[in-house]
């Protein structure tokens, strides 16, 4: 059998694709070993701490070609909690994240690249209906088999968001411009 | 001096909590409008709401006080009314009470959603009854919109006022200021 050109293309494009040995992981949201939290100057004087309580993703990851890593994520923006249901209240509002029109962000991982035992995820964050390139800079807390037949894998991770580049123009002060994310991630493999 | 309200006309507590009533709501939706929009270091960006949530509080214990006040007192006379205007009097005087209940209620509840109780100036404070965090959401868009509708009915309530005073000519509007004939 003669195979046409485009036909090679196509083959070895679906066998590219296949996966190697990635491993996909779901987001372990549901037993709460996962949280993304943030944390803002307050007045430049202390160290405001919040996070998001609702959220999910999932993704792909391969101990031996962790370059080929992909992270996908959608946070329920009415979950924010600083522990202040008058402040959150106001956070949802208009002057921050506007939920109503803005009901969740989304993160997508676009490239990992890896630095020792360190990892700079590349991807792109929809946050307050505004699409940003961000970095992530992560690293892998630890992962195997789990003592209930399952397998996880665990990373943290932190990156800063200057709250201006998502359309946040309410002024907190000149300390309090950008806002701190920390990820701290648990996949359960399926 | 008239103490309860009679068929002619009402009494000074009636008139005084109105009256009082009437310009504390009236000073809340403006105070609520203009607070939630107060720039971070405006110098009003904590006692606006202080004083918000405050007066709130002791409307809802003056609303109380009032209502009991109301169903001990006699009715004042309608009879000068049409029938359909006695229907909506009706409606709107009694649907004053569980409609200002509610805003003040979705009030509390958004600000203790999180426990906190609410601070009553510096003179006492109410602590929380339901501690449901994530229940501020919900309790502001009721708030807000029972805020709005609250201003819609104190506009017919007022409009309704004016028209019996300067069109039919009655001490409807006079007999809440000055009370019965027989005090003058």
């Amino acid at each position: 059998m003669k195979l046409s050109r485009a036909s090679l293309v196509l083959i070895a494009a679906l066998l590219s694709a296949a996966p190697a040995s990635a491993a996909d992981y779901v987001i372990d949201t549901d037993k709460a070993h996962a949280s993304i939290n943030f944390r803002i100057k307050h007045l430049g004087f202390s160290w405001l701490t919040g996070r998001f309580d609702n959220f999910n993703g999932t993704f792909a990851f391969d101990d031996a070609k962790p370059e080929a890593s992909k992270v996908s994520v959608e946070v329920d923006t009415n979950s924010i909690n600083s522990n202040h249901a008058e402040r959150d209240k106001h956070l949802r509002g208009k002057d921050f994240l506007d939920t109503d029109k803005f009901p969740s962000a989304t993160f997508e991982s676009t490239a990992v690249k890896l630095d020792g035992d360190k990892a700079t995820i590349t991807g792109n964050l929809t946050l307050h209906g505004v699409t940003k390139e961000i970095t992530i800079d992560a690293k892998r807390v630890g992962g195997g088999a789990d003592p209930w037949g399952g397998e996880r894998q665990g990373f943290t991770g932190t990156t800063t968001l200057p709250l201006k580049d998502f359309g946040i123009n309410y002024n907190l002060g000149p300390a309090s411009q950008e806002v701190e994310l920390a990820l701290e991630i648990e996949g359960v493999r399926q | 001096m008239q103490i309860r309200d009679t068929t002619a006309g009402y009494g000074l507590p009636t008139r005084i909590i109105h009256w009082l009533m009437a310009a504390a709501i009236i000073g809340m939706y403006v105070l609520g409008l203009w607070m939630v929009d107060l720039n971070y270091y405006s110098p009003y960006y904590r006692t606006a709401p202080d004083i918000h949530r405050s007066v709130g509080m002791l409307l809802l214990f003056l609303l109380l006080v009032r209502f009991a006040w109301r169903l001990s007192s006699s009715r004042t006379d309608d009879s000068e009314l049409s029938p359909i205007e006695r229907i909506l009097a009706k409606v709107v005087h009694w649907g004053f009470y569980p409609l200002l209940l509610a805003l003040m209620l979705s009030g509390y509840l958004m600000s203790t959603a999180d426990g906190r109780p609410v601070e009553v100036f510096d003179w006492f404070s109410v602590p929380a009854l339901i501690h449901d965090k994530g229940m501020e959401k919900t309790a502001g868009e009721i708030h807000e919109f029972l805020a709005n509708l609250t201003m819609f009915v104190v506009l017919l309530h007022t409009l309704a006022a004016l028209k019996h005073h300067f069109f039919d000519r009655s001490r409807i509007l006079a007999r809440m200021w000055t009370g019965s004939f027989k005090d003058q």
